[in-house]
C-alpha cells in the first residue's frame, strides 16, 4: 500500500508537468495578455514596456513557460500583470474559504444521497422513488446560478417581511459578529444549500443505481437465504458493496464541485476561488488565471489519488502490487 | 453523465428483445450472398445492393439471393426502428416532453411572429410591471419597460441555436475520434484516452470560462465552437468502448474474413450498432450545452448583447431582483429549466428505446 | 412411501412475473412432495420454473415483479406462503438451506469467507460468541474438504477457486443442520472435473445432516447419480413425477421420453442424437391446452391437446404421475436406457 502511494505520487509528477504545460499553452494561445491593459488610457507605454520586460513577453513561448514555472515554484506563482503583489497568498485565502464551503456541502450531500438513494433502490417504483427521481431530474436540469438567485430572493423576502435574519444572502462574515462561527454558518448556509441540492440530485441517482445493481445480486440473495434480517441485508451486505463506486465518485467529483462554486460564489459574493476566477477573468489577467488552473489541477489530481486509495481500502479484490 | 460500458454484451441484450428473430434474419440471409460474391471487388456483400450495381454476369440465383438479402435487411431495419419507436411512445413523459420541446423550439424559431415586442424595445409607460396580461406583458417588464416575454422568446432562439451547433459539431468530432481509436486501437487510442483523462483534470466550466473569456468575444457562434471543442470527449469514449467490443463480434470478423475494407466495416457493421448511444448522447449534449451557455452568459463571458441570451437576461434581471422585480430572474430561468428538463426526459425515453444497454448513472 | 409424512408439500403453487411484455406465469399449479431423508431431483430446461418454485416458497424472488398468486407450501405442516416475514426468516438458513448455482457470485466479495459462514451460524444462534463461531466455521470448512481451513477461514472469496467457493457455500448451507437442503444447479457453473468432487461433498453433507434434498438441475446424469425420485418440469408445469428408475426407463410423458432419448449413451455407438424438435415456448405466450403440444410427437394433430390442459394423473394408481392426455399410448414404450438395462441383464 505504501509503495503504491509513493508510486502514484511519482506518477503524478509527469502528469502535473504536462498539465502545467498545457495550461500555459492554452492560456497563451488564447491571445495577447496585454490586450486589455493597452486599452486603459492612463497606462503609459513605459508601464507596458516594463511589464513586457518583467514578464519576459518578448521571449519565445517555451522560455516564458520556463520563467512561469520558476516563478510558480520559487516565487509564490509570481505576480499579476499590474501589481507587484505575489499571487499565492490571495489564492491561499480564497481556497481556504472555498474549502469550508465545499467540504461542508460534500459531506451533507453524501449523507443525503445515501439516504435517498438507498430508500429509492429498496423501495423501487414506490411513491418515494418516483418523487426522488422527479426531483433529481429537476435538480440536474436547473442552472446553479439561478437556484442561488431563487434562494437569495426567498431569504431577502423573508428578511424584509419578518425582519429576522435567518441566513445572510451575501458575503462571508458580518463586521462585528457576536459569535463568529454562528455568523459564518449563517453566511455559508445558502451557498451550501445550493451546492447540496445540485449534488444530491446527481449522487442520489448514483447511489440508487449502484444499490439496484447490488440488491438483486446473488450474494445478497445468499444473505437472505441464510436468514439474515432484511435491514442488515441492505445496510451490511448491499450497502457495503454499493459504497465502493460511490466513494470513488465522491472523490473524483471534487473537481466538478470546484466548478460548481464559480457561479455560487459569484451570486453570494463569497470571497472564494470561484469569485477570484471571475474577477481575474474580467481583468483578463492571465497570471492569476494560470495559477488558479494549476492549483485546481493539483487538488483534482490529489483527490484522484485519494479515490484510488479509498477504492483499495473498500474493495479487497484490488491489489496494489 | 453517462459512462461507456464497454464490457457489456450488446447482442445478448438484443436477444432479450421481443422480436429477435427478425433482427437475426438480416444477418442470416446475408451469409449466402457473401458466399457467392465475386472474390475481386468483394465488398459488395457488405453494402445493400442499391448502393452498388449488381456485378455483371450475375446468375438468376444471385439475383434471387440479392433480393432475399435485401428483404432481410429491410425487415431488420423496419423492425428495429419500429421497436424503438414503440418503446419510445410507451414512455408518456418522454412523448409529452418532446411535444413541449417542439412548442418551445418553435416559439424560438418564429420569435418575430410570436413575440409581441422586439428584443430591446423600450416602453417607459409600461415599466416595472409584474407578470400581467396588460399589453401582453406575460413575464413582466423591467425599469426600461422592455417586455420580458419577448426577450425570453428571442433568448430561446440563441440558446437553442448554440446548443444544437455544439451538439452537431461535438458529435461529429466525437464519433470520428472515438471510431478511429476504437477500431484501430494502438497509439491513437492511447493518445485519445490520455487526452480525455487530462480533460478531466480540470473543472470543465473553469476551462470553458477562460476560453470563452479570452476567445469568445460574446459571439454565439464562437461560444458554440469553443464548447464543441471541449464537449466531444464523452461521446468519443462511448463510441470507442462500443467499437472495441464490436470489433470482437463474429459478424465483424466474418466481414473482415471476406475482405471488406475498414471503411465499409465501420459504416455498415459497427456504426449502426452504436447509433443508439450516439443519438442519446447527442440529446443529452444539447441539455448540457444549454446549461453551460446560460452559465457563461450569466457570468458575462458567454453570449453578450446585442445578441439575446437567456443567461444574460437573468444577469440583467439580477440588478433589479433585490428591488422586488423577481420576475426578471424567475421567468428566463424557468424557461431554461423547462427546456433542459424536457430534453433530459426525451433523452431518457430515447435511451430506453434505442440503447437498452446504457443505463442511466446520473 | 405414501405412509410417511412429507417434510415439504407443494400444492398448486402459482407464481407470476410482471414484465414489460406481459405477465409471465413462471410456475403454474405446481405440486410435489419431498419426504425426510430422500433426494428429489427436479429436472427441466432453463425457464421451466424449477428454480422459481423453490425460491418463491422461501421468499427469495424479488417482489415485485414476482408475485405468488396461489397455492400452498406446507413445511412440516406450516404453510410457508402464509407465515410472517420474521418467521420465514427464522426458517431460512436454519430448517431450510439453499446452495446456489454460481459460487463465483454467490459469496459477498467484500467479506471474509469465514465471516460469511459465521454469520449463518450467528443469525440463528445469537448466544454464540466470537471464538465459538470461529471454531464452528473452521470445522465446517474442514467438513466440506477445504484444505488448510484455519488460514482459509480468513481469506476473501476472490482468493478461493470456484470449487472451493462452492464448498464454502455448502458449508454455509449445512451450518445449522437443516432438515431440508435445496441445491439449485450446484455443479452447473463448475469445471467437469470439479463437478464430481462437489457431488461427493454434497453427499457428505447429506450424510452429516440427514437432510432431505431437492436437487434442481438440467443434468440428467446428476439425477441418475443421486436422486431417489424425479420431478420433470416443462413451461412452469410438472409434467411427470416418479421414482428415478421409472422416469428413466418407462416414462409416460412424451417430453420425458424425448429428453431421455436425446441423451447420448457412453456404451452405445450412436451415429445421431435424437433431439426434441422445436424450442421451449416463450413464457409470455404459453401454448393453450397442453403446453408441450407444438413439439409433441404423440399428438398427431389431435385437437384435445390444443384445447384442454391435461391433469397430472396417477398411472395405474402408483406413485408415478404424468400430465398427458394420451399417456396410456406410451404404455410399454421404453426409453433407450431401458434397452441398456435389458442388454446388461
Amino acid at each position: 500500500m505504501f509503495t503504491y502511494i509513493v508510486r502514484r505520487l511519482l506518477y503524478s509528477i509527469p502528469v502535473l508537468i504536462i498539465t502545467s504545460f498545457l495550461i500555459f499553452m492554452f492560456v497563451s494561445a488564447s491571445g495577447d495578455p496585454l490586450n486589455q491593459v493597452r486599452q486603459i488610457p492612463r497606462v503609459s507605454q513605459k508601464t507596458i514596456d516594463n511589464i513586457i520586460e518583467r514578464k519576459h513577453l518578448e521571449e519565445p513561448l517555451i522560455v516564458q513557460y520556463g520563467y512561469w514555472v520558476k516563478d510558480a515554484v520559487t516565487n509564490q506563482f509570481g505576480t499579476s500583470l499590474l501589481s507587484d503583489e505575489p499571487i499565492l497568498p490571495d489564492i491561499r485565502r480564497v481556497l481556504g474559504n472555498t474549502m469550508q464551503l465545499v467540504i461542508m456541502a460534500e459531506i451533507i450531500s453524501a449523507i443525503l444521497a445515501l439516504l435517498i438513494g438507498v430508500v429509492s433502490a429498496v423501495r423501487q417504483y414506490s411513491v418515494f422513488d418516483y418523487a426522488a427521481t422527479s426531483l433529481s431530474f429537476l435538480g440536474f436540469s436547473t442552472p446553479v446560478f439561478w437556484l442561488a438567485l431563487l434562494l437569495q430572493i426567498l431569504f431577502v423576502t423573508i428578511y424584509l417581511k419578518t425582519g429576522t435574519r435567518v441566513f445572510f444572502t451575501g458575503g462571508l462574515s458580518s463586521p462585528n459578529p457576536s459569535n463568529f462561527w454562528i455568523d459564518r454558518l449563517q453566511h455559508l448556509a445558502l451557498p451550501t444549500i445550493t451546492l447540496v441540492i445540485l449534488s444530491v440530485a446527481q449522487y442520489s441517482r448514483y447511489v440508487r443505481a449502484s444499490m439496484l445493481e447490488v440488491v438483486n445480486s446473488d450474494y445478497v440473495r445468499t444473505a437472505r437465504a441464510k436468514g439474515v434480517r432484511e435491514s442488515r441485508v441492505v445496510m451490511k451486505h448491499a450497502l457495503r458493496n454499493a459504497m465502493i463506486p460511490f466513494v470513488t465518485v465522491l472523490a473524483l467529483d471534487f473537481g466538478g464541485l470546484l466548478g460548481g462554486v464559480i457561479a455560487t460564489e459569484t451570486v453570494f459574493s463569497l470571497d472564494g476561488m470561484g469569485r477570484y476566477l471571475i474577477a481575474n477573468l474580467s481583468e483578463r489577467d492571465v497570471y492569476p488565471l494560470m495559477a488558479w488552473l494549476m492549483v485546481t489541477a493539483v487538488i483534482v489530481i490529489a483527490f484522484n489519488l485519494l479515490a484510488d486509495i479509498l477504492y483499495g481500502i473498500l474493495d479487497p479484490r484490488i491489489r496494489y502490487d | 453523465m453517462t459512462e461507456p460500458e464497454a464490457g457489456r454484451d450488446r447482442t445478448r441484450d438484443a436477444a432479450n428483445q421481443p422480436l429477435p428473430r427478425d433482427a437475426e434474419l438480416g444477418s442470416e440471409t446475408s451469409a449466402p450472398v457473401e458466399a457467392t460474391a465475386p472474390p475481386v471487388g468483394a465488398p459488395s456483400s457488405a453494402i445493400p445492393p442499391s448502393e452498388e450495381p449488381a456485378p455483371s454476369g450475375s446468375t438468376a440465383q444471385d439475383a434471387e439471393l440479392e433480393s432475399l438479402y435485401e428483404q432481410g435487411l429491410d425487415i431488420k431495419a423496419r423492425s428495429q426502428w419500429a421497436l424503438a419507436r414503440r418503446r419510445f411512445l410507451r414512455h408518456k413523459l418522454a412523448v409529452g416532453s418532446l411535444i413541449v420541446l417542439i412548442l418551445i423550439f418553435g416559439a424560438g424559431i418564429f420569435a418575430e411572429q410570436i413575440a409581441p415586442y422586439s428584443f430591446s424595445e423600450q416602453n417607459f409607460e409600461d415599466g416595472n410591471l409584474g407578470p400581467t396580461f396588460h399589453n401582453q406583458h406575460y413575464f413582466g417588464t423591467d425599469v426600461l419597460g422592455r417586455d420580458y416575454f419577448s426577450r425570453v422568446v428571442f433568448g430561446i432562439r440563441t440558446s437553442v441555436r448554440v446548443a444544437l451547433l455544439v451538439a452537431f459539431l461535438s458529435t461529429i468530432i466525437g464519433v470520428l475520434i472515438g471510431a478511429i481509436a476504437g477500431y484501430f486501437g494502438g497509439w491513437i487510442d492511447n493518445l485519445l484516452m490520455r487526452f480525455t483523462d487530462l480533460m478531466l483534470t480540470l473543472p470543465i466550466l473553469a476551462v470553458l470560462l477562460v476560453a470563452s473569456a479570452l476567445l469568445g468575444e460574446g459571439s454565439p457562434y464562437r461560444v458554440a465552437i469553443i464548447l464543441a471543442f471541449f464537449f466531444w470527449t464523452t461521446l468519443a469514449r462511448i463510441v470507442r468502448g462500443s467499437f472495441l467490443s464490436l470489433r470482437e463480434k463474429e459478424y465483424v470478423e466474418a466481414a473482415k474474413a471476406i475482405g471488406a475494407n475498414d471503411r465499409r466495416i465501420i459504416l455498415r457493421h459497427m456504426l449502426p450498432n452504436t447509433l443508439g448511444a450516439i443519438i442519446v448522447n447527442l440529446t443529452l449534449t444539447v441539455a448540457t450545452a444549454i446549461l453551460i451557455e446560460a452559465t457563461l452568459s450569466f457570468l458575462g463571458f458567454g453570449v453578450r448583447p446585442p445578441t439575446p441570451a437567456l443567461g444574460k437576461l437573468i444577469e440583467e434581471g439580477q440588478g433589479e431582483m433585490l428591488i422586488g422585480h423577481w420576475w426578471l430572474v424567475v421567468f428566463p430561468g424557468l424557461m431554461i429549466v423547462a427546456i433542459v428538463l424536457c430534453i433530459n426526459f426525451v433523452g431518457d425515453g430515447l435511451r430506453d428505446a434505442l440503447d437498452p444497454t446504457q443505463r442511466r448513472t446520473t | 412411501m405414501g405412509a410417511r409424512e412429507p417434510i415439504l408439500s407443494l400444492r398448486d403453487l402459482q407464481v407470476e412475473f410482471n414484465t414489460d411484455d406481459g405477465v409471465v406465469r413462471a410456475v403454474d399449479r405446481v405440486s410435489y412432495d419431498i419426504y425426510p431423508g430422500e433426494t428429489l431431483g427436479v429436472v427441466g430446461e432453463s425457464g421451466s420454473g424449477k428454480s422459481v418454485t423453490v425460491m418463491s416458497i422461501l421468499g427469495l424472488i424479488p417482489q415485485p415483479p414476482g408475485r405468488i398468486v396461489g397455492g400452498e407450501a406446507l413445511f412440516r405442516g406450516v404453510d410457508l406462503l402464509k407465515v410472517s416475514k420474521p418467521e420465514l426468516r427464522r426458517i431460512r438458513g436454519k430448517d431450510v438451506a439453499m446452495i446456489f448455482q454460481d459460487p463465483m457470485t454467490s459469496l459477498n466479495p467484500v467479506f471474509r469467507v469465514g465471516e460469511q459462514i459465521g454469520e449463518a451460524l450467528r443469525v440463528h444462534d445469537p448466544e454464540l460468541d466470537d471464538d465459538g463461531t470461529r471454531t464452528k466455521s473452521i470445522d465446517l470448512l474442514k467438513l466440506v474438504g477445504v484444505p488448510n481451513a484455519e488460514a482459509r477461514h480468513d481469506s476473501y472469496p476472490h482468493e478461493y477457486s470456484g470449487g472451493m467457493r462452492q464448498r464454502a457455500m455448502i458449508a454455509m448451507a449445512i451450518a445449522n443442520q437443516p432438515s431440508l437442503l435445496i441445491a439449485d444447479e450446484p455443479t452447473t457453473a463448475l469445471d467437469v472435473t470439479v463437478q464430481a468432487q462437489i457431488l461427493e461433498v454434497l453427499k457428505t453433507a447429506q450424510k452429516e445432516t440427514h437432510a432431505a434434498t431437492i436437487l434442481i438441475t438440467h443434468d440428467l446424469g446428476l439425477i441418475a447419480e443421486i436422486a431417489d425420485r424425479v420431478v420433470v418440469m416443462y413451461a412452469g408445469h410438472v409434467v411427470e413425477t416418479g421414482d428415478v428408475e421409472t422416469i428413466f426407463h418407462t416414462p409416460r410423458h412424451p417430453y420425458t421420453l424425448g429428453l431421455m432419448n436425446s441423451l447420448p449413451r457412453v456404451e452405445a455407438d450412436e451415429r445421431w442424437l435424437k433431439p426434441i424438435p422445436g424450442q421451449p415456448p416463450s413464457m409470455i405466450n404459453v401454448p393453450p391446452g397442453c403446453p408441450f403440444h407444438p413439439r409433441c410427437e404423440l399428438r398427431q394433430g389431435r385437437d384435445i391437446c390444443r384445447q384442454e390442459t391435461p391433469l397430472l394423473e396417477s398411472i395405474e394408481s402408483s406413485d408415478h404421475l404424468a400430465r398427458c392426455h394420451f399417456k396410456d399410448e406410451l404404455r410399454g414404450t421404453a426409453s433407450k436406457f431401458a434397452e441398456d438395462q435389458e442388454v446388461a441383464s
